[in-house]
């Protein structure tokens, strides 16, 4: 289960990117995250793992607003972003998340061409000054998606035309060029085959160098391949956080072993 | 026996079936409705369907074929000489048809008898007179012919009446035997239920679809039947349009291109009204507004689409035209002379559009899946660049079928035209004047004393055929668009 020799690489900063305190979310009536305490560390892969509705996507979605456009959702607690509250008024959401980036479960390429699916962020934000500026980025997107050799013949070809491993690449490389600080990733791979699988994973170790990265993910084979750091939730709760090879090796709580070894979940 | 107690018996031998199927199979499984094929109503049901539809089948057709086959007999045996020279067979048989009929009421009143109904030797003057006493309307003397014929003719329905009565009620009764005898355990009567009831499915479907079929063909033999009359490249090039009923036929200018302007231009009008406010209404509706003003905008939206399009004429006569002339009028801008215009019937024509945009535009950008807008929230972009740039895009292929749905509504609109619009052809792109359509003058060259034989009268099928192919065209047009738009998300 553990073999990757990727995540046993040790991480050399360890500088704290996100940090979330007493994070408390409410569906209604629901309370779906209790008292959530993490620190997200800068240019490392975090998993989180978990059965299903234990709250780790909605945590996720946490990271950079996007359960605003829930209208039932409600969130306590602080999360903070290089120690700026982003959930203070001052912040714009929308901001924020031209920060925060966000891969979904299913690749979701607009109905544009490829050129203009990656383009589509920095043309919002205005991070191109010209023509060959934007050019320059879609094409640094796209070699840092990996997808570039598959799609530079044909960048006006609509995004909705690939495969669905090139979707996932296309919308990881359309996640990159708005040149966010931290990706959030939401099962990125559940809607792939293991040779997509594989090459999102390669991706997401490379993206290591550059972002922070948080993944959520159902299979654990995959958090302990690409993940440096594990959070295991359960129920609401953060029940165990920690280095991804003592989580999967040596777990402090015994519902994580049960969760690892397959009895819970 | 009229037709109605003959279903009622029809009925009632189709429920007596019913029951004794069902005991019967019951009876034969030994009370055990485990041990049959099928549930025990199916047996019954069975039996019902075999009593009852083949019998409504042979009535149907009866009915249908019994008064042709009559018409054709009596109208054989009226002599030559019974048909006066400015008539026609048709004519005197309506006559025959009309003193038939007179005669059978006179009957049920009591003031003539079976028999002097029946009596050929009866005199002419002194049925004509009872007939008028009976108050029936006969328009001339009842001659000798037409009588005799009129008596034919009620002896020929009222056997065949008979007949059918025996028939009908023997095809009922045989069927239920039928369907009796093979009410045993092993028969599979589901299956055979099921089958009738998916014929009766196809028949449902099919009626829709003939019934279309017989439309579009009772238009093209009188299309036909007009361009025999007229020139077809005078109809379709004629920039002039000016009938004459007076002159019968030769001297009427019937050009159809002023006719399609007015169509074009009004319906111009109204989608340029229509498509911005429908559309901007479903983006609303859908994207801002909460769900519980939705919950009730959306209905009342909606309120507007059931209105009846007279009320919207009599709203564009009433309010609108006398509004824009206000302010368009002599006492105004003065370029406008009445009050019906191609502005007031488009107008008003957009309005009832709508609903139209709104609400079709508004399932369809319900349709872009949410994923597409979480993919552009989470890159940062804000809910009108979302909309603009990635929702509106995904759903424009829906959108533009949506448009030319209502565009093809727009074109085959009459009322509102007929009442909006006024009545004179012209080509003008002047749209303060007052214009006309294509349905506006079918309806005025189609209302009043139409000779069904001139080409005045049937130049209203011809313009219908043109229409028809038009709004054809856009509805094949549209659906093609919606359709190719709706295979991205599958």
């Amino acid at each position: 289960m553990y073999d990757a020799p990727a995540s046993e690489q040790k991480v050399n900063q360890q500088t704290t990117k996100i940090s979330a305190r007493k994070v408390q979310v409410y569906y209604g009536d629901t309370h779906a995250i209790k008292d959530v305490d993490v620190d997200i560390e800068d240019r490392t892969v975090t998993a989180f793992i978990g059965p299903s509705g234990c709250g780790k996507s909605t945590f996720l979605r946490c990271l950079n607003r996007m359960n605003d456009t829930i209208d039932v959702a409600r969130i306590e607690g602080d999360i903070l972003l290089d120690g700026e509250d982003i959930y203070d008024k001052k912040v714009d959401p929308v901001q924020l998340r031209a920060k925060v980036g966000m891969v979904f479960q299913k690749p979701n390429p607009f109905p544009k061409s490829i050129y203009d699916n990656i383009a589509y962020g920095p043309r919002i934000h205005g991070l191109a000054k010209n023509k060959a500026d934007l050019d320059e980025i879609v094409e640094k997107s796209l070699r840092r998606g990996a997808i570039w050799n598959e799609v530079k013949d044909r960048l006006h070809a609509p995004g909705t035309g690939l495969s669905g491993g090139q979707q996932q690449r296309l919308c990881i490389a359309r996640a990159i060029a708005t040149e966010p600080e931290v990706l959030l990733m939401d099962e990125p791979c559940s809607a792939l085959d293991p040779i997509a699988t594989g090459q999102v994973e390669e991706l997401i170790d490379e993206l290591r160098e550059s972002y922070s990265v948080v993944i959520v993910t159902h299979s654990m084979q995959q958090a302990a391949r690409v993940s440096q750091k594990t959070a295991f939730f359960h129920l609401g709760n953060l029940v165990e956080y920690g280095e991804t090879g003592q989580i999967f090796t040596n777990p402090v709580d015994p519902r994580t072993e049960s969760y690892i070894t397959g009895r819970i979940g | 026996m009229p037709i109605f107690w003959l279903v009622l018996i029809v009925l009632a031998i189709g429920a007596a079936g019913y029951v004794a199927g069902r005991r019967r199979a019951l009876a034969s499984a030994g009370g055990d409705s485990r041990h049959l094929h099928s549930l025990p109503s199916y047996y019954g049901s069975n039996v019902a369907i075999k009593a009852v539809v083949p019998a409504f089948l042979l009535m149907i057709v009866w009915l249908l074929v019994q008064p042709l086959y009559v018409s054709n007999t009596v109208s054989g045996m009226l002599p030559q000489s019974a048909i006066p020279d400015n008539s026609s067979r048709g004519l005197v048989m309506a006559e025959v048809r009309r003193a038939a009929e007179g005669m059978n009421n006179a009957v049920a009143q009591g003031l003539m008898s079976e028999e002097f109904a029946g009596n050929a030797r009866a005199d002419v003057a002194d049925v004509t007179q009872r007939l008028k006493d009976a108050g029936q309307i006969v328009t001339s003397q009842v001659t000798q012919p037409i009588l005799r014929a009129a008596q034919r003719y009620r002896v020929m329905n009222s056997t065949g009446g008979q007949m059918m009565t025996i028939a009908v009620l023997v095809l009922s009764v045989l069927g239920s035997l039928w369907g009796l005898r093979e009410s045993q355990a092993e028969y599979r009567a589901r299956n055979i239920v099921e089958r009738s009831i998916r014929a009766l499915l196809v028949g449902a479907a099919s009626i829709a679809v003939l019934t279309t079929l017989g439309i579009v063909l009772s238009l093209v033999f009188n299309t036909v039947e007009f361009f025999r009359l007229y020139p077809a490249t005078d109809f379709f090039f004629g920039l002039n349009w000016a009938p004459s009923f007076s002159g019968r036929g030769g001297s009427s200018d019937l050009g159809i291109l002023p006719l399609l302007w007015g169509t074009f231009y009004i319906s111009l009008v109204a989608l340029v009204v229509a498509v911005p406010i429908g559309l901007f209404a479903a983006i609303y509706l859908s994207e801002y507004a909460s769900p519980r003003i939705r919950s009730f905008a959306k209905p009342l939206l909606e309120v507007l689409a059931g209105i009846p399009t007279i009320v919207y004429g009599l709203f564009a006569l009433l309010t609108v035209g006398p509004l824009l002339l206000g302010v368009f009028g002599d006492e105004g801008l003065g370029i406008m002379q009445a009050g019906t215009a191609v502005m007031t019937a488009g107008l008003v024509l957009g309005i009832m559009l709508i609903p139209f945009v709104s609400s079709l535009s508004d399932d369809i950008i319900n349709a872009v899946p949410q994923a597409m807008r979480d993919g552009s929230y989470g890159l940062g972009a804000t809910k009108s660049e979302t909309i603009k740039q990635v929702v509106l895009p995904a759903a424009l292929p829906g959108i533009v079928g949506a448009i030319l749905l209502a565009a093809s509504r727009a074109i085959g609109e009459t009322m509102i035209v007929v009442l909006g619009a006024g009545a004179a052809a012209r080509l003008s792109l002047n749209p303060f004047e007052a214009m006309t359509t294509v349905t506006a003058k079918i309806v005025s060259q189609l209302t009043g004393d139409a000779d069904f034989a001139s080409p005045e009268a049937l130049v209203a099928f011809a313009l219908g055929m043109t229409l028809f192919v038009i709004t054809l065209g856009l509805n094949i047009f549209a659906l093609y668009i919606v359709r190719k738009y709706r295979e991205q998300y599958e």
